[in-house]
């Protein structure tokens, strides 16, 4: 009877640790598989495919496209909707990984958290100085909804939004061509291309 | 020289767009929230921009790479003085936003630093303890007393500003900048204006050695870089103004609810 009770009690921490996993543990979890990748003697195509499997993993990329297209969005029919997250996937998964692998064996240090509310946490951590440059704060934007699955919506570098920024990108994009969003697809498209 | 080129350039923003400024801009008190900027000249902006990446590739870069290569004592060097030259601004702004408690530290700090540290090319203060330095100008103060950004800019040479950062800028050389009224103005044979060019000259260069990498990373993924660094410039400016070096996440996103409508789970 006692070995049930302690197989039951084991049973269940196991389950909790599974059913919700705390942001920064989640963040410096990512932050370990970046960095073993970013570390590795191999080309850069091949850093920058691996990193893309980890960004599908790990982003909210469906979320941070929509929060990009702001309410342009709102405006748009199903087959649209379904194109342009297509062709952000693809645009995405290309920026982010070719910023990231730029940098060799980077160190991150999760430093704190601060919980903004049941869907959002903000986890501070700081790339770590090296004689080439100096330590980078960075804060992960963190989408807990889902507490068994966070995953990353925005990353703050040195307080600097890179959603914000793109979002202001797409905007901008939009404003040049009247609000056409054909012009956006062309965009991206270009860009995943080259 | 220097002053004729800087109120030239300043007069053609001011001057020349004072009508569309005055109907667009938003050079007024804020409100609760910060509002999204406007690109009241953006043909121009953008045209501007084109020149200054030219000018970029041209000149300023190549002599950034070679200021990398420089040795690392001459570059820590160069850099602690022309940031103990920053001083000299940003003490009268400590005070103009009510700082009195910074503006006594950043004093203590520009003397130190000045007799102890050579002419601020050793940083004698942080090595015994003073509080990291805080840059400030008037811009950050107009906008810390409610002054709105106004239109975005991008000025020849200088770079992006708004409205609001150009006319503090602009208060440098009337007289708010003490480096600027000893070197240009001084009657000393020590000081010249040659002296206060070159000073600015190498804080810019400085600035660009140490973001050759991650300006060549933002062009590379970018779809439009000008928006990039409009938007890059407009939330740097944000975070200083609020003294707030890792953002806040209500200036950051403009709108909470831009991000709530979104459900993906």
């Amino acid at each position: 009877m006692k070995k049930i009770l302690i197989i039951l009690l084991l049973f269940n921490l196991n389950f909790e640790q599974v059913a919700s996993i705390e942001p920064e543990i989640f963040v410096q979890s990512t932050v370990n598989r970046a960095s073993q990748i970013l570390s590795k003697s191999i080309s850069k195509e091949e850093k920058m495919n691996q990193l893309k499997s980890i960004a599908k993993d790990t982003v909210d990329i469906r979320g941070v496209g929509f929060y990009s297209l702001g309410s342009v969005r709102k405006n748009l029919n199903n087959n649209q909707k379904k194109k342009y997250l297509e062709l952000f996937e693809n645009y995405f998964l290309k920026s982010f990984s070719s910023r990231l692998s730029e940098y060799t064996n980077p160190k991150i240090e999760v430093q704190g958290k601060e919980i903004l509310n049941e869907n959002y946490t903000i986890v501070n951590s700081l790339l770590v100085g090296t004689s080439e440059r100096p330590e980078i704060k960075i804060d992960w934007r963190v989408y807990t909804k889902n507490p068994d699955n966070p995953l990353i919506r925005d990353l703050i570098i040195e307080g600097l939004s890179l959603a914000r920024t793109q979002k202001e990108e797409f905007s901008s994009i939009l404003n040049s061509n009247d609000g056409d969003i054909n012009a956006l697809f062309k965009t991206l498209e270009e860009f995943s291309k080259n | 020289m220097f002053r004729k080129l800087v109120i030239a350039v300043i007069s053609v923003f001011l001057f020349t767009f004072s009508a569309n400024a005055g109907s667009d801009g938003e050079l007024v008190l804020k409100e609760n929230q910060t509002k999204e900027i406007k690109d009241c000249f953006e043909k121009l902006n953008r045209a501007t921009f084109s020149f200054n990446q030219g000018l970029d590739k041209a000149i300023i870069k190549p002599i950034a790479k070679g200021y990398r290569n420089l040795p690392d004592p001459i570059q820590k060097g160069t850099k602690n003085a022309v940031t103990n030259l920053s001083n000299l601004v940003t003490i009268p702004n400590n005070v103009l936003q009510g700082d009195v408690k910074s503006a006594m530290i950043n004093t203590g700090r520009l003397v130190v630093n000045t007799t102890v540290g050579l002419l601020g090319t050793i940083d004698v203060a942080n090595k015994i303890g003073f509080p990291k330095y805080i840059k400030e100008d008037y811009g950050q103060t107009l906008g810390k007393w409610g002054i709105g950004p106004g239109c975005y800019v991008v000025l020849p040479v200088l770079g992006p500003s708004t409205l609001r950062d150009t006319a503090g800028s602009f208060a440098n050389v009337m007289g708010g900048d003490p480096w600027y009224n000893a070197s240009v103005h001084g009657n000393n044979e020590f000081l010249s204006e040659g002296l206060f060019i070159a000073s600015k000259a190498i804080s810019g260069v400085e600035f660009r050695a140490n973001n050759l990498e991650s300006f060549d990373n933002l062009e590379q993924n970018s779809i439009d870089f000008y928006a990039s660094v409009r938007s890059l410039y407009v939330q740097d400016r944000e975070n200083k103004i609020e003294n707030n070096q890792r953002g806040n996440v209500e200036i950051i996103y403009k709108n909470e609810e831009d991000w709530e409508e979104i459900d993906s789970n």
